[in-house]
């Protein structure tokens, strides 16, 4: 049998490392943290908000599920506060969390079910990305919306072709108006 | 001849109805990099069939391969469909040529083990291993005196104990090779049971075997072929036992169909090792495939590149932009995938998918005709429907064979040192594409110091119980291999102090107070988790010792 002790000593010694590191084990070991968890630990404790966003955790005890709001400071969506709820599988990071706006909006990025189109959210998710990222990118959908890449088609023609009627059926629906018959969620604050 | 359309068109029709699939073969995905530097290529291949879901599978049988490839190719999203006709005349001789060949042929490699399990001779015994032990008992070119003791050998192969995990595509391979190779003890876990689908490449289960435990029935098959080896089956989750169970083998090998199982049991083993015991260093041998593809890797935990570390090997499952299923759907998958995704929410026909019941496939069938017939797309029929839903993956047996095989003899040099083998000190993975011609590449994955797995193994941390977390945290201020200013501190499933997001901190500060034991209810020996902004890539483990 190959002798991976003799091999662990080995490279030790090569390493000059310390062997200090991780001493006897004392007794039966206990929960281990997984790495999916402390992942998501180090991307929230890495988490730059800012004032615009906070989040909400209905249960501190579980950072796999919280709530994020935005409140744009600038942009056409100024003045509203947009929830997403975040849900974080054991796959992470090689799944993308899973995020859905709370509200129905009017945007042409996010469909009326709170669905998101965002390359990182889905297709372009990469391990190498993090908690930021993704809100960062949903900060980005209400500072920039984007016609070419529609999920509400109708918004996104609105947005097309008259920038301004679009930015009056932004201020109505999150006032809780309707636009075309299409009743929405008061955002505004 | 038909066309290929027609071809494909047959295909998806007869043979995945009719071999209703569905084992959990997993796919996992090759590196692309090590392809391309040598390739000067992008791209290696992009999904199969299957746009989203769990990794299931379809088999197919080996004359449908050439096809299968061919309607991998058309029914690729990432494949422009203007391309297709370049491709169209190649792969048509192709499979002009392959089309009368019997498909038989192809799976003569185990034929000679799946004709029978009846009795076996036992005089036949010794021949059986006598090539065998030439290799296990004689030095070789690659042999040192120190490594390598012939007389000893094969008798540590008779007392050593083997793990595999997995008893599917390739777990059934990974038995019966191991089996043949002189192990003679051997354990197998799996959770499954036999579907109808899984028999065209499980090759140790038969028809009167479905709905039975797949680890049971393999480990019977075997035992009953070869003689003198002893199998047992586990028909449980790998998450089920514990350390102690695990500690018990010399070896273990996955044939497993998820990256979650997989992450778990690396984490299991690489946690496991005690600088102070010998025996606490289990070689882990990792076999994957998907279509024509695959790898095997071979893991020494805390001295090599872990799962963890080759995390982003498994390239992500191929989806396509919500807003092109939303908007401009231009292929049958994205029809069946905006029904999936979008339609379904909206209208919920039931409260729940279930996408094994054929009445939910039936409606999302329905609606992504309609979109098709909407858009002037072609295509979409119910198997493709339940193929995209499914995430069905074309396994393929005879890659399978070429993993496990792999698999196997790493298993057997490292059991016996007989030759050099996959792990240590250079290479420790081995990519397989089928998918144009032959290509392997064998390289070496590095470590990586800020795996959360094994870059940090928990040290221990001698505290007091009755300390204040407040003073825990500031005495990782003290410590001089970490000196975290402003670490945020976590257990499995309890949050003890997070220093942000805001809110988070606000409801964590009031356990700053409380007692590490009688407050906050941990135990002697657990594990703590330390991040710190000052370290972005690190991250710390802690194993707390009360005195």
């Amino acid at each position: 049998m190959l002798k991976i002790w003799s091999m662990k000593k080995e490279q030790q010694k090569a390493e000059n490392s310390d062997g200090a590191a991780a001493g006897a084990a004392g007794g039966p070991k206990k929960k281990k943290v997984t790495a999916a968890q402390l992942r998501v630990q180090k991307d929230l404790s890495e988490l730059s908000l800012g004032t615009t966003m906070r989040t909400d955790f209905p249960d501190p005890d579980n950072i796999l599920s919280f709530i994020l709001y935005i409140e744009p400071d600038e942009g056409m969506y100024k003045g509203g506060r947009f929830s997403f709820t975040f849900n974080i599988t054991p796959n992470f990071p090689h799944e993308p969390p899973k995020v859905q706006c709370r509200e129905k909006i009017y945007h042409p990025n996010i469909d009326l079910e709170g669905k998101v189109c965002l390359n990182i959210l889905r297709e372009d998710w990469k391990p190498v990305l993090n908690l930021n990222a993704v809100i960062v990118g949903l900060q980005f959908l209400f500072l920039e919306p984007n016609a070419s890449d529609p999920l509400n088609k109708e918004a996104a023609e609105d947005l097309r072709s008259n920038r301004e009627g679009f930015k009056r059926n932004v201020r109505s629906a999150m006032m809780g108006g309707s636009v075309k018959g299409e009743g929405f969620d008061r955002v505004a604050i | 001849m038909p066309s290929l359309k027609e071809q494909l068109k047959l295909r998806i029709e007869s043979e995945v109805q009719t071999q209703i699939h569905v084992g959990r073969s997993f796919a996992m995905r090759l590196e692309t990099r090590a392809y391309s530097d040598l390739h000067g290529t992008n791209e290696v291949n992009s999904g199969p069939l299957s746009l989203k879901g769990r990794g299931n599978a379809i088999s197919i049988s080996p004359r449908e391969q050439l096809q299968a490839v061919s309607a991998h190719w058309s029914s690729n999203p990432s494949f422009p469909s203007n391309l297709q006709p370049h491709l169209r005349p190649n792969i048509t001789t192709q499979s002009q040529h392959h089309q009368p060949l019997p498909s038989r042929p192809y799976h003569l490699h185990i034929t000679a083990i799946t004709m029978s399990a009846g009795p076996v001779h036992p005089s036949s015994e010794p021949a059986r291993w006598k090539y065998l032990d030439r290799i296990r008992t004689r030095p070789g070119p690659f042999t040192t005196p120190e490594m390598f003791s012939g007389e000893t050998s094969a008798e540590a192969m008779d007392k050593m104990k083997i793990l595999v995990i997995g008893a599917g595509g390739l777990g059934c391979e990974l038995l019966k090779n191991l089996a043949l190779s002189g192990f003679k003890n051997i354990h197998v876990i799996d959770m499954d049971t036999i579907d109808i689908s899984n028999l065209n490449r499980q090759f140790l289960f038969r028809q009167s075997d479905v709905g039975k435990f797949k680890a049971e029935v393999a480990a019977a098959f075997v035992e009953k072929r070869v003689k003198g080896v002893k199998i047992t089956p586990h028909n449980c989750k790998i998450q089920d036992f514990d350390e102690d169970f695990y500690m018990q083998f010399q070896i273990v090998v996955c044939g497993l169909d998820s990256i979650e199982a997989r992450r778990w049991i690396n984490a299991t083993l690489v946690n496991m090792v005690d600088e102070t015991v010998e025996d606490s260093y289990k070689p882990l041998i990792d076999g994957g495939t998907e279509g024509f593809k695959g790898q095997a890797r071979v893991i020494l935990p805390t001295i090599t590149s872990c799962l963890e570390c080759q995390l982003d090997m498994h390239a992500p499952r191929a989806a396509v932009p919500l807003c092109t299923l939303a908007s401009i759907p231009r292929q049958p998958e994205h029809c069946i995938e905006w029904a999936h995704v979008i339609a379904w929410d909206k209208e919920k026909p039931f409260p729940q998918l279930d996408k094994d019941d054929p009445e939910h496939i039936t409606w999302l069938y329905q609606k992504a005709l309609l979109r098709a017939k909407e858009f002037n797309i072609s295509g979409v029929t119910y198997s493709l429907t339940q193929g995209v839903v499914k995430n069905i993956i074309p396994a393929i047996a005879a890659t399978n064979s070429v993993i496990a095989a792999a698999c196997c003899n790493e298993a057997l040099k490292i059991a016996t040192n007989c030759a050099p083998y996959l792990g240590y000190p250079e290479n420790n993975y081995m990519m397989y594409s089928g998918n144009d011609s032959i290509y392997t590449y064998t390289f070496k994955h590095e470590k990586k110091d800020d795996c959360p797995v094994c870059g940090v193994s928990a040290r221990e941390l001698a505290v007091d119980p009755k300390w204040t977390l407040q003073e825990l945290v500031d005495s990782f201020a003290a410590r001089p291999e970490a000196q975290l200013k402003k670490p945020s501190v976590r257990a499995e499933g309890k949050t003890l102090y997070m220093q942000s997001p805001p809110s988070l901190e606000e409801q964590t500060r009031p356990n700053l107070e409380k007692t590490l034991a009688e407050g906050l209810g941990l135990m002697d020996g657990q594990e703590i988790g330390v991040t710190d902004p000052a370290f972005a890539t690190v991250s710390f483990k802690f194993r707390l010792k009360f005195t």
